[in-house]
């Protein structure tokens, strides 16, 4: 994950077929989801969906306007990921040999990790936060053995302002 | 008031103006066709499903009304996807109703089941599955409201057997509520500015016209700015008549098969002023060589063609008539502050290729039929308000650079999709909603025998159209590209003059059916169908089917490649 990523938050009205239409609309322009994460929002008329997109196949620009095309598609949101808060949720089953169970959940505790299911020989992790947390928490249970991973893809919002409105007006026009 | 789904879609249609509906009637579309009987709607029985498509896209092309269609579920509907596809890619207002298989066996593969709206999502602007009778007359609504605002196109709405049977209260809705579809329709002031002042510097500018035009009723706003300005007009194959052939300012079609001061002026212009355009890969030729030095300014309603394929230097969101008319009130003020550059050498280049290369063409007395002096001989024998109509191929790319369209909503073709078989049905369409005009479809052999069936639809109800078929025997435009292209190595273009026996057939259809096969024929032919006005006439011109479509450029090549006629070439050797 990186600068080849955009992130859409796309307000959708929440009528079935909505996710087809999106999903075909990327097939058939060309454009590759690298997720996307769609559910309900504080109004029942519409459902929110974060979709990463993979820059290289689609010029951002052409994303959002053919999206934008769509009549069920309310509003879209490009969020830059400094301006953004993002969280992810990540199950992994590692292999866990009775001396590297300890190891395990010691790292699970400075992930603020939790171990959800325990068998004869391997644990399943679950975590939450940002995707970076994720990928490093992904980088350091690999010497175990990852034996399955799944990821649910990001869910984002922008960062709110920390400044009234008025206030940042004046300090831009004199800064 | 209580009254079935099916009676409501009916009404809601009534409402919506619709005149006449083309379509044919089937299992799960039954409960509609019921009502249809009492409606002031004339419904037009087609003999394939592809026919009434059309037939609604030729309707909408002439009037700038939406065209309607209704057919049954399963098959009917997939018939249908080639003309929603045909109206998608050149923005026409269409509005299909298809039947579909009752709610409660949607998804158990029931009998003529498919999944319509699933299939014709990527060739739809909008498509709509009923669920409840109730909301019929606002997905009419919303329909309507979707296909013919803003970039128009074909919507569908499936409507399920039990739906129609499904009793309603009756309600219309005094408005439209999509939250996510509000078109920009007023250009940006900066921009309009910003476009005029970009106008005002430009020594060798071009305003390159498409469709867009067209839709937005701007023909005539279209003409005050170019007559304020001076610029020269190239029309697309889309917005052929948006200005018109005989003004001295028009350089007519530009692209693969465009004239030579057309395409070169694009190529050499150092300011665009694309208006409904959509800078399609026919026109641009390779794309990094187009026209390297001009500036642009793209105004078109739909916000994704601006920097879809070439980047603006003024892009401008809007409806294409309103934007014109901020541009020439905008151009004025431009004109009162400061002098503009005389363009007048750059007219005088101009004039100076078009004089050099025009579109050549021989007819011997005693040579082969010529296509191109059938369709001069038509044009000059046939009204200036003529409706033409046009298959895909040779004929077609003839009749757009030969035809003089000097009024808008006179040409009906299939331009982006390229659908053979177009013109028969096209043409019946545009006869119904125009009937006071004449209308002739130029189609090629191939295109003919993909629809001549709705010839039958003409002469049952009525409706005298005209053809000229030129009879080349060979699919022409896949010819001459095996002939350029592929070593003269012909795979599987030969069609036969005379299987099938074109005049036969179209008496049996119900049409005055003629053969010509020499040139002297030509004209007195002619004069004898367009004296015909109470049914179909079908013209068999036996046409040389060694005669390529020039200028040409090979796909893939630079615009600055025009390929002449050979035998015309000023540059040739030997001449």
């Amino acid at each position: 994950m990186s600068v080849q990523h955009h992130i859409l938050s796309v307000l959708v009205e929440n009528k079935f077929g909505v996710l087809t239409r999106v999903a075909g609309l990327f097939a058939r322009r060309g454009f590759n989801i690298y997720s996307l994460a769609v559910g309900p929002t504080e109004d029942e008329r519409f459902s929110r969906m974060t979709i990463v997109v993979d820059a290289e196949s689609a010029p951002i620009e052409q994303v959002t306007k053919q999206l934008n095309k769509l009549i069920p598609v309310i509003k879209i949101v490009e969020l830059a990921p400094a301006d953004a808060v993002e969280r992810e949720l990540m199950l992994v089953t590692v292999k866990a040999t009775a001396e590297a169970r300890s190891q395990i959940t010691e790292l699970a505790s400075i992930f603020e990790a939790k171990i959800d299911d325990v068998g004869y020989d391997a644990l399943t992790v679950v975590v939450a936060g940002p995707p970076e947390k994720l990928d490093a928490m992904t980088d350091l249970l690999q010497p175990f053995g990852i034996l399955e991973l799944q990821r649910t893809g990001r869910v984002a919002l922008p960062k709110l302002a920390r400044r009234p409105a008025k206030l940042r007006a004046v300090r831009t026009r004199t800064g | 008031m209580k009254i079935t789904g099916a009676q409501a879609l009916i009404k809601s249609l009534e409402l919506e103006q619709v005149e006449v509906m083309f379509g044919l009637p089937g299992g799960a579309i039954l409960p509609v066709y019921d009502p249809l009987i009492d409606s002031s709607i004339r419904h037009i029985l087609v003999r394939h499903e592809q026919g009434a498509g059309h037939m609604a896209e030729g309707y909408a092309h002439a009037t700038g009304r939406p065209g309607v269609a209704m057919v049954t579920s399963g098959p009917a509907a997939t018939n249908v996807v080639t003309p929603l596809c045909d109206a998608y890619m050149d923005s026409i207002p269409l509005v299909m109703i298809t039947g579909q298989v009752p709610y409660a066996v949607i998804g158990t593969d029931a009998f003529q089941e498919c999944d319509t709206v699933g299939i014709t999502m990527p060739v739809t602007k909008h498509n709509w599955l009923v669920t409840d009778a109730q909301d019929i007359p606002r997905i009419v609504r919303e329909a309507f409201h979707v296909a013919t605002t803003g970039r128009p196109g074909p919507v569908l709405v499936d409507v399920p057997k039990d739906v129609s049977n499904q009793l309603m209260d009756w309600e219309w809705p005094e408005t439209v509520d999509l939250p996510g579809y509000r078109p920009t329709t007023k250009g940006h002031t900066k921009q309009v500015k910003d476009a005029a002042r970009l106008m005002g510097e430009a020594q060798r500018p071009v305003l390159y016209v498409g469709g867009g035009i067209l839709k937005a009723r701007a023909a005539e706003a279209l003409r005050e700015l170019a007559e304020l300005t001076g610029f020269p007009v190239v029309t697309t194959l889309m917005a052929r008549g948006a200005f018109p052939d005989d003004h001295p300012q028009c350089l007519g079609m530009p692209g693969m098969h465009g004239n030579y001061t057309a395409i070169t002026a694009m190529q050499k212009a150092d300011l665009l002023i694309a208006l409904g355009a959509r800078f399609d890969d026919r026109v641009t030729g390779k794309l990094d060589a187009f026209a390297p030095d001009a500036r642009i300014i793209h105004v078109d309603i739909d916000p994704a063609e601006l920097g879809k394929v070439r980047r603006p230097d003024v892009p401008i969101v809007g409806d294409c008539r309103v934007v014109i008319e901020e541009l020439v009130k905008a151009v004025r003020a431009e004109k009162g502050k400061r002098s503009w550059p005389v363009i007048d050498p750059w007219r005088e280049q101009l004039r100076e290729w078009q004089a050099r290369y025009p579109l050549v063409y021989e007819q011997f007395e005693d040579g082969p039929l010529k296509p191109q002096y059938v369709i001069d001989t038509l044009r000059d024998n046939s009204p200036d308000d003529t409706i033409v109509a046009s298959g895909v191929g040779q004929h077609q790319m003839w009749t757009s650079q030969r035809w003089k369209f000097n009024h808008p909503y006179t040409w009906v073709n299939s331009g982006g999709l390229g659908t053979m078989g177009f013109a028969v049905p096209a043409a019946i369409g545009a006869k119904v909603g125009k009937p006071e005009r004449m209308v002739w479809a130029v189609d090629g052999d191939g295109c003919f025998q993909m629809t001549a069936q709705e010839l039958v639809t003409a002469s049952a109800e009525r409706i005298p159209v005209k053809v000229a078929i030129l009879n080349n025997a060979y699919l022409g435009m896949v010819r001459q590209w095996q002939e350029m292209f592929y070593e003269e190595r012909y795979s599987e273009v030969y069609l036969s003059p005379d299987l099938p026996d074109y005049v036969k057939w179209a008496e049996a259809m119900g049409c005055v059916a003629f053969r010509v096969d020499t040139p002297e024929d030509v004209e007195p032919t002619i004069q004898k169908a367009n004296e015909i006005d109470d049914r179909p006439v079908v013209i068999d011109f036996r046409t040389d089917y060694r005669e390529k479509v020039y200028p040409m450029i090979a796909a893939g090549t630079s615009n600055d490649e025009v390929i002449l006629d050979p035998a015309h070439d000023p540059h040739a050797s030997g001449h």
